[in-house]
């Protein structure tokens, strides 16, 4: 292995820039000429536009154009596009309704975009948005899910009768409801998987420059997937040849999710610098981010599981109800459906299980993939409800599931609900993180922090999570509009040096050194002499982007796949120049060698003959040693593992104490152990904050966001989070050829669960049943005051 | 427009700005110093902290018009060439950063809190960092570079 190939916590190439101050995000990006845009967003969560009258902005210094939904409608733009088809459970196509990027007519959430205003100064923009007068004609609004679905509640959407976006469902209702019928106890819960807003620090930036001498649109945007943002803008909403049109993500300061979909303000400003003959700059204020960005989760759900006399899962019956905001953001249908209920069986043997999800339109901001996205909820399921079948059964929490997970001699494992698992080893995940969390030490502590007036509690995650994300035909089969292979292209140069171009994007993953890694240790290269290139759709042949945990184990593939035929080359090369046959050469570390001789060539001696073809076999193989790939993965991924979390909770102020969290990850082999950890340690915080502080609340009434900044929206700080113990104990992925997994999202999706059945466990004494998420101090300082046993 | 002269990084420099000019928007727009970022509008999120006569101040809290005379460091003003100060070095060699967004706020957060307490404990600098938030790292390995800075500083 090469010192810093496969395997080695190498210190990571891309920081040197971003702790110098020298990283270069988008709203560091300044064009010659440039103008500024100010999106004049809706104040009401549900009105009609009577009529707007920009006069009086025109009119103000420095304004140069004010556009609004007509001036879209007479340019014939397309809408927003979605990028996902869910058909429902009668075979009817779910309720699409167009997404306009300057909206005419109504208004449906706070945020809406209703007119851009273009002046030369950022202040002056500013200034003049608010001399832009709008008559709205205000409407009542279904801000939450529960108002949205009782009859009578406003419409969003008049061709969406009940607020139905679709009605979806998968397995046998039979089968299980036969189930149920003959179960010795049945546990259940009804849980909300509370609304998160992803909050990236980089708040979203887009610069749009038209070039009228090419006649081509540069788009410059915060994105986790520029080609993807390229192909939607250009076909579908400004109806222009995709080669006319290069979009560039440079450095993008963290995604989470958020970064994905293709939003209006990419599309006006490209629009508006070919209008206007300037390129136009537009950057979010975190008010803004607040109610545009796409938010993430926000689920309820009545689940239930059937178990024999011995505790073991004969069935399970899941109902939700999903929130899709206004409109259908880039992903959205799919993340309530194909990315939550394919992982019910979660680590399970569970034969049957059959899972009901409505979809709803509310007058709030669209709901998309955040960092975990349909499988976080999952896992708050599944493992809330292994909990309460831990209670009714009287089982111990770490028994339960052991006496349930599927063995590790089952894989592959076919589950009830289309996915099948190729590795894994929960119980060893478990069994370490039980002891690294001193689980058997655990009611010492409780009784201890009951003398200090603390209720202590421990909790269990076992969760899985599918990424990888994703095999076309698979995803085809069920209603992606895309393909999710991946690309990358490996140059080698005349001096042995490589570049990577990858279709994978980084904000903040450190693709830089990965990837970097691969190279090494596939090509003996030092990683001094490798650079990766990503998020340019003028450098970068195609790509779909990095989001559902898929930069290493789809682009990575796509690159060890180039990497296979730059060797398959370098050994026809070799074997002319060492005059062998191709059969007798071998490549290690860098090296071309007749086997069984000393015999070789280096890899800068073989691309320098590729290059300069004096002695080469030219009729048969063309110079240049350059090779592409497409990957597209045969499976999903199944990275799983254990997560234990304890918790103390102050019995005067229901201030509930993460004291400790230990995670045992499986996320197949593992390229930078030290990069790794930190996406777990990221994920978990996220989870944390989803648990414990984060919480999307919109005024029911009015349809206004409550949480609109970072004094009503509580983000994980320091302070809220222990040290974290993180480790691996990897099972490989048997389908790619890393055997890797992906570990973007393992930290968001085990944890929340593990803390809040830390949180029940903690109460559970008090007679407490349950506590929703987030687990604030005012929600548990009044069940503590409310409950049975308080008095104690 | 009011004149303000200060010194960033080392460098005297002087501009007329607007009055409601905000240090850290004079920083990025008229100096094209970058690093200082912009993550919120309410003063919570730390991107934009920077040295102000020595102490760290978010940028975004302060008018330019109000530093004048003040000498101020920011992000670029901290490596000697590519030499790395030893809070960069230690942020470097503990994976405390991820997308790097947070990053400059952070380094000059910290680096003011080991002038002010040569050995913080793990819950001093937790509670230090308050005012800086990163939706990446989960703090953990900012946690550890910090520590270890302050260490390496008193070894």
């Amino acid at each position: 292995m090469a010192t810093n190939g496969i395997g080695a916590s190498v210190r990571r190439v891309e920081d040197f820039r971003f702790l110098t101050g020298r990283g270069t995000y988008t709203d560091d990006i300044n064009r010659p000429n440039q103008l500024h845009a100010q999106i004049l967003r809706s104040p009401h969560a549900h009105a009609k536009i009577k009529k707007i009258d920009a006069a009086k902005a025109l009119a103000a210094p420095g304004v140069v154009a004010v556009f609004t939904g007509a001036d879209v409608e007479k340019d014939q733009l397309g809408g927003l596009p979605c990028g996902w088809l869910v058909t429902d459970r009668h075979g009817k196509p779910m309720v699409e309704p167009p997404h306009p990027m300057l909206v005419k007519d109504v208004v449906r959430h706070v945020g809406d975009q209703v007119a851009v205003v273009i002046a030369e100064t950022r202040a002056q923009a500013r200034d003049a948005a608010e001399l832009v007068k709008v008559q709205y004609e205000e409407r009542p609004a279904a801000a939450s899910l529960a108002d949205a679905v009782k009859k009578g509640a406003a419409q969003v959407w008049e061709q969406a009768s009940g607020n139905l976006c679709y009605d979806w469902a998968l397995g046998d209702a039979a089968v299980v409801d036969a189930a149920f019928k003959r179960a010795a106890k049945v546990a259940k819960v009804d849980i909300v998987n509370n609304r998160l807003i992803p909050n990236a620090m980089e708040p979203r930036a887009a610069i749009g420059d038209y070039d009228m001498a090419k006649g081509t649109y540069n788009l410059y945007t915060t994105s986790q997937n520029p080609h993807v943002i390229r192909l939607l803008m250009a076909a579908f909403v400004l109806k222009v040849p995709e080669h006319k049109v290069r979009v560039y993500a440079p450095d993008v300061g963290g995604g989470f999710g958020s970064k994905i979909y293709h939003y209006a303000e990419e599309a006006i400003v490209t629009w508006a610098s070919r209008k206007i003959g300037r390129p136009v700059k537009w950057t979010a204020e975190r008010s803004e981010s607040f109610t545009s960005d796409a938010h993430g989760r926000d689920h309820l759900t009545d689940a239930e599981v059937a178990l024999d006399k011995d505790g073991k899962f004969l069935a399970m019956r899941v109902k939700t109800v999903a929130n899709m905001g206004a409109y259908l953001s880039t992903f959205a249908p799919c993340i309530p459906t194909y990315l939550y209920a394919l992982l019910l069986a979660g680590t399970y043997t569970t034969p049957a299980i059959f899972c009901e999800v409505k979809a709803i339109f509310t007058h709030t901001v669209p709901v998309d993939a955040y960092r975990g996205a349909g499988r976080p909820e999952a896992t708050y399921v599944v493992e809330r409800l292994v909990d309460e079948a831990a209670k009714v059964t009287g089982l111990d929490a770490a028994e339960i599931r052991r006496r349930n997970f599927i063995p590790r001699d089952a894989f592959p494992y076919q589950t009830p609900v289309v996915v099948q698992y190729d590795s894994g080893d929960y119980q060893s995940t478990l069994d370490i993180a039980l002891k690294t969390a001193d689980y058997a030490g655990f009611e010492k502590r409780r009784a201890e922090a009951a003398k200090r007036a603390s209720c202590a509690g421990i909790g269990l995650s076992t969760y899985i999570e599918a990424c990888g994300i994703a095999p076309s035909a698979v995803v085809g089969s069920v209603g992606a509009r895309a393909g999710l292979y991946e690309s990358g292209l490996v140059r080698v140069h005349p001096t042995g040096s490589v570049t990577i171009l990858t279709g994978s994007h980084s904000h903040g993953q450190g693709h830089e050194t990965t990837f970097a890694q691969l190279a090494a240790e596939r090509l003996g290269v030092d990683i001094a002499n490798v650079e990766v290139v990503h998020g340019d759709t003028d450098k970068i042949p195609f790509g779909m982007g990095t989001y559902g945990s898929r930069s290493l184990a789809v682009g990575g593939s796509a690159l060890v796949k180039a990497m296979d035929k730059i060797v398959a080359k370098g050994k026809k090369i070799a074997a002319h120049l060492l005059e062998a046959a191709e059969a007798d050469i071998e490549f290690k570390d860098g090296v071309f060698q007749v086997v069984g001789t000393d015999k070789k060539k280096t890899l800068v001696e073989i691309s320098g003959a590729a290059y300069v073809p004096h002695n080469y076999p030219i009729a048969q193989l063309e110079p240049g040693l350059e090779e592409q790939a497409f990957y597209d993965p045969t499976n999903f991924t199944f990275p799983g593992g254990c997560h234990v979390a304890e918790v103390e909770i102050d019995r005067d102020t229901g201030v509930v104490s993460v004291v400790s969290f230990v995670a045992v990850d499986d996320v197949g082999r593992v390229i930078n152990p030290m990069i790794v950890e930190g996406q777990v340690h990221g994920g978990v915080a996220q989870g944390l904050g989803q648990a414990l502080l984060e919480g999307c609340v919109y005024d029911n009434k009015s349809g206004q966001l409550v949480t609109g900044s970072y004094m009503d929206y509580t983000m994980p700080r320091a302070g809220d989070l222990p040290p974290l113990k993180v480790s691996t104990h990897n099972t490989l992925c048997t389908h790619n050829p890393l055997g890797v997994k992906g570990v973007g999202e393992v930290g968001a999706i085990g944890s929340p669960a593990a803390i809040m059945n830390a949180v029940h466990n903690a109460v559970a004494p008090l007679g407490i049943g349950h506590v929703d998420m987030p687990a604030t101090p005012e929600r548990v300082w009044r069940a503590l005051n409310s409950a049975p046993k308080a008095a104690e | 427009m009011p004149t303000v002269s200060m010194t960033v990084n080392g460098k005297k420099v002087t501009a007329d700005v607007e009055a409601r000019t905000l240090l850290v928007h004079y920083l990025r727009e008229n100096l094209g110093l970058t690093g200082t970022h912009v993550g919120c509008d309410t003063s919570q999120c730390g991107a934009c902290v920077v040295h102000i006569d020595g102490e760290s101040v978010k940028s975004c809290t302060q008018l330019a018009a109000q530093c004048e005379g003040a000498n101020i460091t920011t992000i670029e003003g901290l490596a000697q060439g590519e030499k790395l100060h030893p809070m960069q070095e230690a942020f470097r060699e503990n994976h405390a950063l991820q997308c790097g967004f947070c990053t400059p706020g952070m380094v000059m957060s910290a680096i003011d809190l080991v002038k002010k307490n040569k050995s913080p404990s793990e819950r001093e600098i937790r509670e230090w960092l308050e005012g800086n938030l990163c939706r990446c790292t989960g703090y953990h390995n900012i946690v550890k570079a910090i520590a270890a800075t302050a260490q390496s500083m008193r070894a």
